[in-house]
């Protein structure tokens, strides 16, 4: 009875305690329903040459990358030179998923900044972006040999979450059959 | 954005002036035309999307719901939206797609399972816990009352004299202890 007075500040730690917490979660990350199911199918146009097409079916059997970008967006500048890394190393294919875009654009984006993709396709009206659940670019989906979403990254990618979350990631994808 | 040059400005400036100035002249009933004609040709069909689109949040500006808010993704969601219902889609096949897509995190009414368990029944238990620590306290205080030491009668004129001023035992009181 005599640490009575110590309540209110073992209550004032506990609230403290949950608050802190709360400051270190990013509001912005919303978790995707997606991950470990199948990518959504689509088949789009490439960006280098509009009578081409690819789709997610022509990846089956490939751990790939899927990057939704666009030129108007500012934080995929802070992402593309670690996207450049990534396509020098030749890691896995990247595919990127032109959002809400202009083929001159972003044709013109890529040709100024350089270009990391395996290949793009254009989303000019951002319905793939919907069925793939984006809310923001840039965002990054790692895809397994089956065509399931195995990760998804909100964000510009850092060369941390490249070393830490997605290398790991893909030598697991890879080596699993 | 590029910013736009003077030459882009002025003729802006010069249209809206020029406006200004029919404004001013013109005869009132210029203006009475008919009843501004609808945006939309099936207002049902907007009253319905618009109904949805309140329910459902905006992903990029969270605290919006999609029908309040002028992201472009908000725009793009309630096209979807209304599409959909225009096809003859049900409310719930609707929010089911959305959310296949975006999780529960769209809905502004979360759905009652195992995560949100907590979210759904904290206040109930909340509410609960505080009113049996106030029984608790309220018992308590009770008995501390009812099992409180009793004052005899000199004790009890003592004290009244002491709080009076005058010495003890000349008047003892009449007033019996209350039990």
């Amino acid at each position: 009875m005599k640490a009575k007075f110590l309540v209110p500040l073992a209550l004032f730690l506990v609230l403290a305690g949950f608050l802190g917490y709360g400051l270190q979660l990013n509001p912005r990350e919303v978790p995707s329903p997606l991950v470990d199911k199948p990518a959504p199918q689509f088949r789009l146009a490439t960006l280098a040459a509009a009578d081409t097409a690819l789709g997610v079916a022509d990846m089956r059997g490939e751990v790939w990358l899927l990057n939704v970008w666009a030129s108007w967006c500012v934080s995929c500048r802070e992402e593309h030179p670690v996207l450049m890394e990534l396509a020098r190393d030749k890691v896995v294919p990247l595919v990127g998923l032109n959002y809400k875009d202009t083929r001159p654009e972003a044709i013109a984006w890529l040709e100024a900044h350089g270009d990391p993709y395996t290949a793009s396709v254009v989303d000019a009206d951002g319905r793939v972006g919907i069925d793939y659940g984006v809310y923001g670019v840039p965002e990054t989906f790692l895809i397994d040999r089956q065509g399931v979403i195995r990760y998804k990254h909100i964000g510009p990618v850092t060369r941390e979450a490249v070393r830490d979350v997605l290398l790991p990631k893909i030598a697991e994808l890879s080596r699993a059959s | 954005m590029r910013a736009s040059s003077f030459r882009h400005l002025l003729p802006s400036a010069v249209s809206a002036a020029l406006f200004t100035l029919i404004l001013a002249v013109a005869p009132p009933q210029a203006f009475a035309a008919d009843e501004a004609a609808p945006l939309v040709t099936d207002p049902q069909l907007e009253e319905r999307v618009m109904d949805l689109s309140h329910k459902l949040r905006c992903l990029v500006c969270q605290n919006q719901s999609i029908a309040e808010s002028n992201a472009p993704l908000a725009l793009d969601l309630r096209n979807q939206v209304r599409e959909q219902l225009a096809a003859g889609k049900s409310e719930e096949a609707v929010v089911d797609y959305l959310v296949a897509r975006y999780g529960d995190f769209v809905l502004y009414l979360p759905p009652f399972k195992g995560t949100t368990l907590l979210l759904w029944l904290g206040p109930a238990l909340l509410l609960v816990a505080g009113a049996g620590w106030l029984g608790w306290r309220l018992r308590r205080r009770a008995e501390e009352v009812r099992s409180a030491p009793h004052l005899t009668r000199d004790e009890r004129a003592r004290a009244r004299a002491l709080l009076d001023g005058t010495s003890p035992g000349t008047s003892p009181s009449s007033e019996e202890p209350r039990s």
